[in-house]
């Protein structure tokens, strides 16, 4: 660095500075914007919120890693058939009102689970399918989850939850109880449910209001 | 649907505008570098003269006859020239030497959480006795060990070896360095194990908790601190375009990383643009960054001759640093998110072309016409393949952004492939390159089997290209079988399975590849081998008289 330069020959300077500037305006666009925008998003009215038994059920979804092959965002009917598939319409932001951290997921490997409740309501399928998925779904490439689970040889206890598994897959004198992470996590599952419609509604006045627009 | 085009076409008449206003101001040379500014890393008088601590002694003397005979007949550096470039690398050993070697047990362990992910995939009932081996903490734990503990703190050690060297000065503050990638690497052990215990934070690239990132934090900006202080002393005139890249690089990192894991901030979908803001400016604006600039120095300075254009590669620079960092958008495609911010990230992932090509034309450009020096040259090898990579892996990206595109490889194996493509293909192998020239000057040991190279060479090749194509094939027709309404959604789960399997061959002898490295990176550490010519051999003096007695027979 020689003395005698302007302000701006420095490279240091015009290093730092245009660094700076460009990643203020990603943030900005990317961060700040959504932020200001998305922070007055309102529950949709059919959405309540989670009870803590299915929150400690989403934290055994985030500590198992189920984002890593399951998405939560149903995709509009004009880009895929998800709608075809059962798994819903699509969503809107209002839908992750609660949803922190968000689990919108980047891969479907398995299904997309955003009303995996309202599809597979089934307690006990659920226990059994995260016990050995290849019980439920042939050729499903799910890991089972024996952690979640005790074997209990004989018989099980009165407050246990038994896990019946289709009659191939049990095994005589032994019984699968499901531990409080396992039923806390279907508890979770059977939460996941958006079927309710994604807007309110419209009043009677800003109905015509709309429609008055359109004529002209 | 109007006025996205709109947008679209505006931005991009906009953006070729300035791009010709940048060229033609670069021909009046209104940026008032001169394309001398390209020779900065070499001494006075060394143009033309090779240099790859990594080539055996016959090595070293057929790339110089390969890539200027004439060279070799004279003197290169001066006594002080040689006296200040060796104590830039002395000044860095240490510091570097720890980094690298961190980064060579990271890699090791990563490698075999990705193998052992990538079996699961097709083998779901294998090793499912221990939790933190499932498959949901594995394949996370792959990925940080990958990109916290391999390629960042190879890259980190790769840029402090390459500061003072640019810098023509003793790296300064490298004790700070040397904590920094201490506190780093507790880091990413400690995230590690939170993952496998279940404390994850449930986002991609961001799963380690906050109380353990800011050891990340504070050792990044640790690490980035004695760039500053070099700086400060440089003895040249020009800033080389490498360090550009590592210093907004540095400066980068610590604030994304303060930024998205900063807890209690982000909230639903926000958090999601959040995230994948995040998850693409650290590929853009911390791997590229730190790639790029050792590509941008070991091309030239092991050839012998400078880049082919340095106002491109500063053009290259800030393109990257502009339309790069907006691009994170294209993750949500589809997703529940406002569409005009999808659109700016489409476009800026198409403008991307820019920067790209201003890369790919340099790189190429100095490399084409001695693509000789490739079959002398281990580090050249490892690094123009990267670079190569850094093209293919770059032009893929800006495709699948399209929403055409991007609705098929969307949720798919395709979009995996595409992030080996960045990381290993372009960034690990510069990486392997770097580390084969750096570690020669760090320990002052020859390489001790050389063969080895070769074979860490083409395991690594010939395993990621069965890893990249198989997948990119298997993810292509999961992606088209989920649209397609009629076919049952297991039907896109089975028909993977064969290419799943190839993966998990191709990241075995990927995998192989890396052993050999690693055992031969310890070798050399334990100074195992003959004593050859050995630590004479990397002074440059020595290496001329050498090449001078062959020239003369």
């Amino acid at each position: 660095m020689s003395a005698g330069k302007s302000f701006w020959d420095m490279d240091e300077l015009r290093l730092v500075i245009g660094a700076m500037v460009i990643l203020s305006g990603a943030t900005g666009v990317l961060v700040v914007l959504p932020y200001q925008l998305l922070e007055n998003v309102k529950p949709p009215a059919g959405l309540k919120p989670y009870t803590n038994e299915q929150l400690v059920g989403r934290q055994t979804y985030i500590a198992n890693g189920c984002v890593y092959c399951h998405s939560q965002q149903p995709r509009d009917i004009k880009q895929a058939p998800d709608f075809a598939r059962g798994w819903g319409r699509a969503s809107v932001a209002g839908d992750y009102a609660y949803d922190t951290p968000h689990l919108l997921g980047t891969m479907r490997t398995g299904p997309d689970l955003l009303n995996i409740g309202a599809r597979q309501p089934s307690k006990d399928w659920h226990l059994g399918h995260l016990y050995q998925p290849r019980a439920y779904t042939p050729g499903s490439i799910m890991p089972p989850y024996p952690h979640l689970f005790e074997i209990r040889k004989g018989q099980a206890q009165v407050d246990d939850t038994v896990v019946n598994l289709p009659p191939a897959f049990a095994k005589p004198g032994e019984v699968v109880v499901a531990k409080p992470e396992a039923l806390a996590l279907v508890a979770y599952l059977l939460a996941l449910d958006r079927t309710y419609p994604a807007l309110p509604p419209l009043p009677k006045t800003a109905n015509s209001a709309e429609a008055a627009k359109q004529k002209r | 649907m109007d006025l996205t085009v709109g947008i679209l076409l505006g931005t991009f008449v906009l953006s070729v505008l300035a791009l010709f206003f940048f060229i033609w101001s670069m021909a009046k040379g209104l940026f008032g570098y001169g394309e001398s500014a390209a020779t900065v890393i070499f001494a006075s008088n060394e143009l033309g003269i090779v240099e790859d601590p990594a080539a055996t002694a016959r090595q070293q003397g057929e790339l110089q006859q390969a890539m200027d005979p004439l060279a070799a007949s004279r003197d290169s550096m001066t006594a002080a020239q040689i006296e200040t470039r060796s104590r830039a690398d002395q000044s860095t050993s240490l510091a570097v030497g720890v980094c690298l070697t961190l980064a060579v047990v990271w890699l090791v362990l990563a490698s075999f959480a990705g193998l052992i992910s990538s079996i699961k995939l097709h083998a779901p009932d294998w090793w499912v006795r221990y939790d933190w081996l499932t498959f949901g903490r594995i394949r996370p734990i792959h990925l940080s060990m990958v990109a916290y503990g391999w390629c960042s703190l190879g890259g980190i050690g790769v840029a402090l070896w390459l500061i003072p060297r640019l810098l023509k000065t003793e790296l300064v503050g490298a004790k700070y360095a040397l904590v920094g990638g201490a506190l780093w690497s507790i880091g990413v052990f400690a995230g590690t194990v939170a993952i496998g215990t279940g404390h994850s934070d449930g986002l991609e690239w961001l799963e380690f908790p906050w109380q353990i990132d800011i050891l990340l934090v504070i050792g990044g900006a640790l690490v980035g601190f004695p760039l500053w202080l070099t700086l400060l002393q440089r003895k040249v005139e020009h800033l080389y375009v490498s360090v550009w890249y590592i210093g907004a690089g540095l400066l980068w990192f610590p604030i994304l990383f303060l930024i998205a894991n900063w807890p209690g901030l982000h909230f639903g979908v926000q958090q999601a643009t959040m995230n994948w803001w995040f998850g693409h400016n650290v590929l853009g604006l911390w791997f590229t960054p730190l790639g790029l600039a050792a590509a941008y120095y070991f091309i030239p300075k092991v050839i012998g001759k400078p880049i082919h254009s340095y106002n491109l590669s500063l053009l290259g620079f800030w393109s990257l640093a502009f339309f790069y960092s907006q691009v994170g958008g294209h993750h949500l495609i589809g997703g529940p998110v406002p569409s005009w911010l999808i659109t700016i990230s489409i476009v800026q992932s198409m403008m991307m072309v820019i920067p790209v090509f201003a890369v790919a034309v340099n790189q190429h450009m100095t490399v084409l016409g001695n693509f000789r020096a490739l079959i002398y040259s281990p580090t050249l090898r490892f690094v123009v393949l990267g670079a190569m990579m850094y093209t293919a892996a770059s032009v893929q990206g800006s495709l699948e952004a399209l929403r055409s595109v991007n609705t098929v490889t969307h949720f798919t194996h395709y979009t995996v492939a595409h992030a080996h493509l960045g990381l290993y293909g372009f960034f690990s192998m510069v990486m392997f390159g770097s580390v084969y020239f750096i570690m020669p000057r760090v320990m002052n040991w020859e390489w001790p089997f050389p063969r080895l190279i070769s074979l860490h060479f083409w395991l690594a090749l010939v395993g990621f290209s069965i890893y990249f194509i198989w997948l990119s094939i298997g993810g292509w027709l999961q992606g088209l079988a989920m649209l397609d309404e009629k076919t049952p959604f297991m039907q896109s789960v089975a028909l993977t399975l064969p290419y799943l399997q190839a993966r998990s061959i191709g990241g075995g002898l990927m995998t192989l590849g890396h052993l050999v490295f690693a055992a031969h990176f310890f070798a050399m550490g334990w100074k195992f081998g003959p004593k050859r010519l050995g630590a004479a051999l990397l002074e440059p003096s020595m290496l001329l008289r050498l090449t001078r007695k062959k020239v003369a027979a």
